[in-house]
This record gives structure tokens, sequence and C-alpha cells, in this order.
């Protein structure tokens, strides 16, 4: 897994590439927390280089979608999601709790 | 047959060595996607709850293709721990209400066309996890 943060005026935009599993979910979960620890609520993840996420991925989006929620108009949107991970998504009922664009610019362009 | 530690670390040539039994039984992408996370999730829980976290002890995966199905059959040594005694998790509830975790079981009996627990003292656990070749 490969992680990359770039901070907007608006927003921060987290890059996931790879692999997301037990065992690398904590790293994308430090990268998230850094971003909310330093004020910013407002949150792109890039999933278009994603190749794989298991539910320990899926938790992390979760629980930083809260955090991100505790804080006004915060909020964590997903772009890019390739067909299978939407797929597995749709199966945990995440498409209710996250706003999902096509691609990042637009998502970018949301806040 | 081929065992692998009871380690995160090991979930990458898991998913790999599963992937390619799925493709050698002709699955469709989305269907060796399939195997591979339920595979995932269902590694993960032996470390996480048979195991009670990484360890050096082992996972043993065989792979079996009939006309009909791709079969995965995955062996621990660990705690029993029955899929069967997991509530399956509310996904209407809305985010504050949400439970992060107890997503993985609910994903595997969603993905795999069959699933059978065994525990055996002395013996070990066999989770049984089966997908038909025709399906998605």
């Amino acid at each position: 897994m490969e992680l990359t943060t770039k901070k907007f005026k608006q927003c921060s935009l987290v890059t996931v590439k790879g692999r997301v599993d037990s065992g690398t979910a904590v790293e994308l979960d430090e990268a998230f927390k850094e971003i909310t620890k330093g004020g910013v609520h407002k949150i792109v993840l890039d999933m278009s280089d994603l190749e794989f996420m298991s539910s320990a991925g899926m938790r992390v989006l979760i629980l930083t979608q809260k955090e991100c929620n505790r804080s006004k108009g915060g909020e964590l949107v997903l772009a890019s999601i390739p067909q299978r991970i939407q797929e597995s998504l749709q199966l945990v009922g995440f498409n209710p709790l996250f706003t999902m664009f096509d691609d990042v610019l637009t998502a970018v362009g949301h806040f | 047959m081929r065992t692998f530690p009871a380690k995160y670390s090991a979930l990458d040539d898991i998913r790999t060595f599963v992937a390619q039994a799925a493709q050698k039984a002709s699955l469709t992408e989305k269907a060796v996607y399939a195997v591979q996370l339920a595979v995932d999730e269902a590694c993960t829980n032996i470390i996480d709850y048979a195991y009670g976290g990484e360890t050096n002890q082992q996972i043993e995966i065989t792979c079996e293709i009939t006309t009909e199905h791709l079969t995965i059959t995955l062996g621990d040594k660990g705690h029993p721990f029955d899929l069967d005694s997991i509530e399956p998790p509310d996904l209407n509830s809305p985010l504050a209400e949400r439970d992060a975790g107890g997503l993985g079981i609910h994903l595997i009996r969603k993905l795999m066309d069959e699933i059978n627990y065994q525990s055996t003292q002395g013996v070990g656990n066999r989770l049984t996890l089966t997908k038909e070749r025709r399906a998605d």
C-alpha cells in the first residue's frame, strides 16, 4: 500500500494505492488521524489505484467519517472507486454514509 | 495444500494463492475478487479470534476444483470460532450508530455460496468456503 497526502485550501486529498488489508489499514488510519488532528475535517480519498480493500479498511473509513462529521461541514468523500471495491462497499451498506464521486476533481470541488 | 503463517503479512500471498485457483476454475473477474475478499476476511478472523492475534502458528489452505464448484478449505489449530454465533451487523443504522467492525463475516456470507464450519477437538478447526463456478 502507498499513501500520499496533499493539502488544498478547502480540503485534504489522500491518495491510496495498492492493497488495504488487516496489515496495512493501520497506516491509512494514521494518515487520516494526522489530517483531522491538524484541524482539517474535509477529506477526499482518491481510490483510483486501489486494488483491494478488506473490512479492515472499511472500518477505518467509517471511523474517519464519524470523526469528520463531528466538525461542521466536515466529511470524508470517496472518489474514483474501482468497480470491484464499489461492489463490496455496497454489500456493507456504505452508500448512504458516503458521498461518492466518479473523479477526484469533482470530489475536491464538492468542498 | 499450502500452509501460511497466521500473520497479516501473509494475507497478500494467501490472496494470490486463492486467486490463482479461482482463475484456474475459470471464475469471472468479479468472482475471483469475491473469493480473495472472503478468504482474506476468514484468515483475518483466524488470526484475530482463533489464534488471538498474530502468531507463528499456521493456516492450512486447500483449493479444490470440481465440475461445478471451487471449494477452499481453511484449517487452523486455534480456539473454536463459529461464524454462526456472530450476529449480522445492522447496515441500515445512521452513521452515528453504525458499528465500524463486524463487517468481515457479513462479507464472507454475502460473497460465498456455501459456508461450513467444523471444529474437532485435538484436530482443529476447518472452514469450508464454496463458490459456484458459473457464478457472476
